[in-house]
């Protein structure tokens, strides 16, 4: 293992778009302050259906459902938090930055670049990526208090949100920077070439899969 | 007489330790890949994993937020008898999901398909999934979880004899890449191939060679070993590390389990044990002593049998390549 050229940062909540232009894709990220779980339970409510957030949430929506407990005398029980595939939540994005005032969305798996120019860009936001992507150890260690939870009885506990006051909360890859390149997108095409080489003289399965393509630069996401 | 209790106290010990400890095996597998790992950023992410198992063990938390969806094999001695039958048995590995996600705490991850109806406790219709086999002799139950993630990493497909091996390696190649890149599969994984059988059962065999067998373990048939190896070595000469970035660590091991299947065709699975392996087993003899370990013993001479009849010990029994 060669020792590590990467860039570490540790960002304030909330952060200006001051911070955030600073950010390159590849860099490691900690976090101190709120952070707050919402996925597509909370965004159908709040961008479809026009209900009103919570107050004090912070401007970091983490996608998230912990590894949880609410106790019988209500104390809130947060062991792993482990980010969820953010890409099928894209629909929802624009109408929630305007709505919800977050400029850093952690997540993963990311979104395309397409997306970032769409709807995060214009809104000053970027994607942090969580790390492994397994690291809910690490992740739960780093949130000092459990704040709240909201709409836990209608959403459920997955669903539901999350608030979190953190500290050196991380480790986080900065996937999607503000001008909208994409982390993964550019390790994809390093490792295309490979990939067209080791395909080379082998032959398709006999019986094909309707819609299917050959285009190995293609993405399931 | 194996008391019902114990089952029930063992399954919920086994529950925390499925979702905390990490495995030997698949921890070796893992320090062996991040000794060769060149890709800097592929390097970071699996240094942060094992940081993030030991933190898992010191705070006793779960590793993964995500619990993957919790499901159970059970391996009976074929002398074992448990008081209240079968029947009670599945009463108590469901209590003891259900009392294990609210205690450990794990994420309440089930839901109906339909109307995401969630009892926050993991168990609903069909769930957890309880698989089981046998042994031709012993009075000892084997109880194994197995907490596998993912929503990304497995497929399927019906492949026929004329695509051969070279069939075989492109759609391991297909579904490393596809679930590969951006890392959806958590990789580096345990990746299981099931090879014959019918759609179900190779969908079946794939997923316990990922989840039932160790790292470093390997196929009875030499031929199947090898072509096991050769199975990780192309995985790792892809090109794509841990999240999908370059480097060389997307299999930890390969394992193939086989099915005798329908002269036409060669159907095929694949799946992926995340970099959250989780697992853990234990055998409660007769009397409610539990013992535990991390190797499930799933596959066996026994549960490979070739023959009609099962061989006396010492008879060959296994079938190898002709
Ligand atoms: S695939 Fe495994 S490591 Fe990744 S989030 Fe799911 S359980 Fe965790």
């Amino acid at each position: 293992m060669t020792e590590s050229t990467l860039k570490t940062v540790t960002l304030d909540l909330p952060v200006t778009t001051e911070d955030l232009s600073k950010l390159e894709i590849g860099t490691i990220v900690y976090l101190n302050g709120r952070v707050f779980t919402a996925r597509e339970g909370v965004y159908k409510r709040v961008v479809e259906d026009g209900q009103k957030l919570p107050a004090d949430l912070g401007s970091v929506n983490f996608h998230c459902s912990p590894a949880a407990a609410i106790e019988a005398d209500g104390t809130l029980n947060v062991g792993a938090v482990t980010a969820t595939a953010s890409f099928r939540f894209a629909k929802w994005l624009d109408g929630w930055f305007k709505i919800s005032g977050c400029n850093v969305i952690i997540g993963k798996g990311g979104m395309t670049s397409e997306i970032y120019r769409q709807s995060f860009v214009p809104n000053n936001a970027v994607y942090l990526t969580t790390v492994g992507y397994g690291t809910g150890a690490l992740l739960g260690r780093g949130i000092e208090t459990v704040v709240a939870a909201h709409w836990v009885e209608d959403l459920g506990l997955a669903q539901a949100i999350w608030v979190f006051d953190c500290k050196n909360f991380g480790p986080f890859l900065v996937e999607g920077d503000l001008q909208g390149n994409s982390l993964f997108e550019r390790e994809n095409a390093k490792i295309a070439g490979n990939i067209e080489k080791l395909y080379e003289g082998t032959k398709s399965a006999t019986l094909r899969r309707y819609g299917e393509t050959d285009d190995k630069t293609d993405e399931v996401i | 007489m194996i008391p019902i209790s114990d089952i029930q106290t063992t399954a919920e010990t086994l529950m925390a330790k499925a979702a905390i400890e990490i495995p030997d095996d698949y921890l070796g597998g893992l320090e062996k890949l991040a000794d060769t790992e060149s890709g800097e950023l592929s390097a970071f992410v699996i240094r942060a994993m094992l940081d993030n198992y030991k933190a898992a063990e010191e705070d006793r938390r779960a590793m993964c937020g995500d619990t993957g969806t919790p499901r159970w094999y059970v391996k009976y001695g074929n002398d074992a008898r448990i008081e209240g039958g079968p029947a009670a048995l599945e009463g108590a590995l469901r209590r003891a999901t259900a009392n294990a996600t609210h205690n450990v705490p794990l994420r309440p991850n089930r839901v109906h398909p339909l109307w995401r109806t969630d009892h926050d406790n993991n168990v609903g219709i069909n769930a957890p999934e309880i698989e089981y086999t046998f042994n031709p002799d012993g009075d000892w139950v084997d109880l194994i979880t197995v907490h596998k993630g993912g929503l990304f990493g497995s497929d399927y497909r019906m492949l026929f004899p004329g695509d051969g091996i070279d069939g075989i390696k492109r759609f391991f190649l297909d579904t490393c890449v596809a679930f590969g890149k951006r890392g959806l599969a958590c990789q580096p994984a345990i990746v299981g191939v099931g090879l014959g059988g019918s759609k179900d059962a190779s969908m079946v065999l794939g997923k316990q060679a990922a989840c039932l067998r160790t790292v470093g373990s390997k196929h009875p048939d030499p031929k199947v070993a090898a072509l096991e190896e050769e199975l990780r070595l192309l995985g790792n000469s892809i090109g794509m590390g841990a999240m999908g970035f370059m480097g060389s660590s997307m299999v930890v091991d390969c394992n193939i389990e086989l099915g005798y299947c329908h002269t036409g065709g060669m159907p095929m699975s694949v799946h992926m044990f995340c970099l959250s392996s989780r697992r853990a087993v234990a055998r409660i003899y007769a009397d409610g002593r539990a013992e535990f370990r991390t190797d499930p013993e799933w596959f066996t001479d026994y549960s490979r049998r070739p023959t009609v009849e099962w061989a006396a010990e010492g008879a060959p029994q296994t079938e190898a390549a002709e």
